[in-house]
């Protein structure tokens, strides 16, 4: 039987391909990306980098309406940003399976938050499932599409950074055959368009279809009994499964493949079974207080943190269990190791000329984030994707002088002058994220921000993923690429308000943010050298086929 | 092998290959016929940063990770980051250290006494000189794997596995010098 050793992104890629999908679409995010980009490399499937969550999940919706299998990949923050179709494709159902994949990052290896996206299941009443490892991934993968169809539903599959980057041993299966190659999209008004009168029956249907998934869930061979003792248990599901079997070999487990809607009555029965049962659980106590909901006792957050990843020691370590091994100990003064810029990174002058000159800025999604760390420390905030264009706004806002004229007319306090101006600053795989929005509201109500976009030509953060300013698409093929100064025209920047500078000229960028900074207007100004770690790689392509072709 | 499952934890700073390594080496565990998992983190915190991987094998393998204490082999790449590790290992465990020292950012001077302290700490400890296993490979290229050579002395892990998992892992026409390289490191 062949073997492979796959990460829970590879695996969750096979698994797609085994179940037939034809679409698949995201937008980079770690520990998501590298399904996607496993995903291009399977025949027959048609793949891209989306602009955003919510295009992606879009793109998929209309593709899964018009008959073929579809993928959808993000992280978790990414499901905020594609909350909105989520919640009204929950109402229109499919016609051939959609998945919608959200890799969470409990302790926040790569993130600004830690939050638990199995509430969007429930919140958006969708299955969700949890697999274990990667030979899970894989067959929750399929069976996800096959779940989806069989309901009429989105199925969400919730992975987390250690299900999504640790390997394991998967056993592959034949690849699904019998879809329509080409999709045919069918009217159907009255599920798809969802005004008021008809959303109103779909809700109806919605209830009826969670309903019956909650049934269902007690004959699922996903929601799996292991009775051991009858005296410890617990109910457990995705990584922690494994924490729990290695910290107690001995106890039962209730396994739970799918984590919304829950399987009432094998869950009660297992109550009966055994005597003293934990919920364990990373993050909320999402399993926790539906388990107590149902009238059980039952003990999780008590004992097990609320706050970052589980281990087999952070579950052993509550209940008083010790471990066989004493480990070894050294108190030496080691001096920290932070992630940092690369050397030689194209961001590193802009943050060394905003370090001197001291203004307010707004920071965003990306490397660059690391601008906030010494011997920067020139970012004041970081949000969310986009959030510098538009927090900027806010501040200039709050403290500029529409707000302070109003103030002196209002009380005769004399606001103090001299206020500096905020400076935005994001990358340009976040620019055509979600920073379009912001810009033209910027624009649209009279702002006067600096808009810095470090466009170092490709997503680097999540490991070189071309985007909307790289032209160039997920497969290699040339894209269009979107130009800033044009862009800058259509929403009003004058001409010598939109600059472009080498990376690499210190000189040229303070000049540029000095001069543009003292405008009494929007500007805008593109700093641009390509990633160090991309320029690299093609360097050493370029030699390997130089040496191919015998230059 | 005397446990039910073998922990390997190879740490290092971002850049110096661990990925790899870990991948060939948690590849090799599954050719030789054991259930193997490797765990680690990809993006922010490997820019320069501290990095680990996590590497099980054995006739079952439940969570990824290795426990702290827990370790067989503490696998280095970097003199500073054996000793920030050291709490995954315990008494009996290998520390097997290259001495290889990397400033972090903003460090001037490397900090004195790393390799007395785990000296005075470890029972079973290896250091490998870097100069001289360059010395017998024929291109620091494939240091790494020469690396792995040196490591899988102390795995029960046999050769052939090591070979196929070497031929699936690195790039194509450069499995000989790589092999060669591994094998170097067999014997320092």
């Amino acid at each position: 039987m062949e073997k492979l050793l796959l990460s829970g992104n590879e695996a969750v890629a096979l698994g797609a391909f085994e179940a037939g999908v034809k679409v698949g679409t995201g937008y980079p995010g770690t520990p998501s990306t590298e399904i996607l980009e496993n995903l291009t490399r399977y025949p027959g499937v048609y793949t891209e980098w989306s602009v955003n969550e919510k295009v992606a999940l879009e793109v998929a919706i209309g593709a899964a309406l018009s008959g073929v299998r579809s993928l959808v990949t993000m992280k978790h923050v990414g499901l905020n940003v594609a909350a909105d179709p989520l919640f009204t494709a929950s109402y229109i159902g499919v016609k051939a399976g959609l998945v919608i994949v959200s890799a969470d990052d409990p302790d926040m290896h790569s993130s600004q938050n830690e939050q638990d996206n199995r509430n969007y299941a429930a919140a958006a009443k969708v299955p969700m499932l949890e697999p274990s490892d990667s030979q899970e991934v894989k067959d929750f993968t399929r069976l996800a599409f096959d779940l989806s169809e069989r309901y009429d539903t989105p199925v969400l599959l919730r992975s987390t950074t250690r299900i999504s980057h640790s390997k394991s041993v998967v056993i592959p299966g034949k690849a699904y055959r019998g879809r329509e190659a080409v999709g045919n999209f069918q009217r159907n008004i009255q599920k798809y368009v969802m005004i008021p009168s008809y959303a109103r029956m779909r809700h109806v249907e919605v209830e009826r279809r969670m309903e019956r998934v909650t049934q269902d869930a007690d004959e699922l061979d996903i929601n799996r009994v292991e009775l051991r003792d009858r005296v410890l248990g617990f109910v457990t599901a995705g990584v922690c499964y494994t924490y729990v079997r290695e910290a107690f070999p001995e106890a039962s487990v209730l396994k739970l493949g799918m984590v919304y809607p829950l399987p009432e009555k094998v869950i009660g029965e297992f109550f009966q079974k055994v005597e003293k049962v934990y919920v364990v659980e990373e993050l909320d106590p999402f399993l926790e207080f539906r388990i107590k909901a149902m009238g059980l006792t039952v003990e999780g957050k008590r004992y097990f943190p609320i706050t970052g990843e589980l281990s087999p020691d952070r579950i052993r370590r509550p209940l008083g269990a010790v471990q066989s091994q004493g480990r070894m100990m050294s108190d030496f003064p080691l001096p920290p190791r932070p992630p940092q810029l690369c050397p030689g990174c194209p961001h590193r002058t802009v943050f060394q000329t905003l370090s001197k000159l001291g203004h307010t800025v707004t920071g965003d999604i990306g490397c660059y984030t690391l601008g906030a760390l010494p011997p920067f420390t020139s970012i004041d905030t970081c949000v969310d994707m986009g959030a510098s264009i538009t927090i900027a706004q806010g501040i200039e806002i709050a403290t500029g002088i529409e707000i302070a004229t109003g103030v002196e007319i209002a009380t005769g306090i004399e606001i103090a002058e001299g206020v500096k101006k905020p400076i935005a600053v994001l990358g340009d795989s976040t620019f055509t994220h979600a920073g379009l929005p912001g810009l033209l509201n910027a624009a649209y109500n009279g702002r006067n921000s600096l808009i810095i976009v470090l466009d170092n030509g490709t997503t680097a953060m999540t490991g070189m993923q071309p985007n909307p300013l790289s032209g160039e698409r997920i497969n290699g093929q040339p894209a269009v690429s979107l130009d800033y100064v044009k862009l800058g025209e259509a929403v009003g920047i004058e001409r010598e308000n939109v600059r472009i500078v080498d990376a690499y000229k210190p000189k040229e960028i303070e000049k540029a943010i000095t001069e543009l900074i003292a405008q009494n207007t929007l500007s805008l100004l593109v700093v641009q050298g390509l990633c160090v770690i991309l320029r690299r790689r093609r360097q050493r392509k370029e030699k390997a086929n130089s040496e191919k072709i015998g230059i | 092998m005397k446990k039910s499952v073998y922990n390997i934890l190879m740490v290092g700073v971002g850049g110096q290959g661990i990925i790899l390594a870990s991948d060939i080496l948690t590849r090799a565990a599954m050719y030789a016929g054991y259930d193997a998992k490797k765990s680690e983190i990809h993006g922010m915190s490997q820019r320069g940063g501290s990095v680990f991987s996590h590497i099980r094998f054995g006739e079952k393998v439940h969570s990824p990770m290795i426990s702290e204490g827990e370790a067989d082999i503490l696998f280095s790449l970097e003199e500073m980051e054996t000793l920030r590790w050291l709490r995954y290992a315990n008494a009996a465990s290998l520390v097997i250290s290259l001495l290889t020292r990397i400033n972090p950012a903003g460090v001037e001077v490397y900090p004195e006494g790393v390799r007395e302290e785990l000296r005075r700490k470890c029972t079973r400890l290896m250091f490998i000189d870097p100069e001289r296993l360059r010395g017998e490979i024929e291109n620091s290229k494939f240091f790494n794997v020469a690396l792995l050579g040196v490591l899988s002395c102390n795995v029960d892990i046999h050769a052939e596995s090591w070979k196929r998992a070497i031929v699936e892992e690195v790039p194509e026409g450069s499995v000989e010098g790589n092999w060669r390289a591994f094998l170097a490191g067999k014997k320092y």
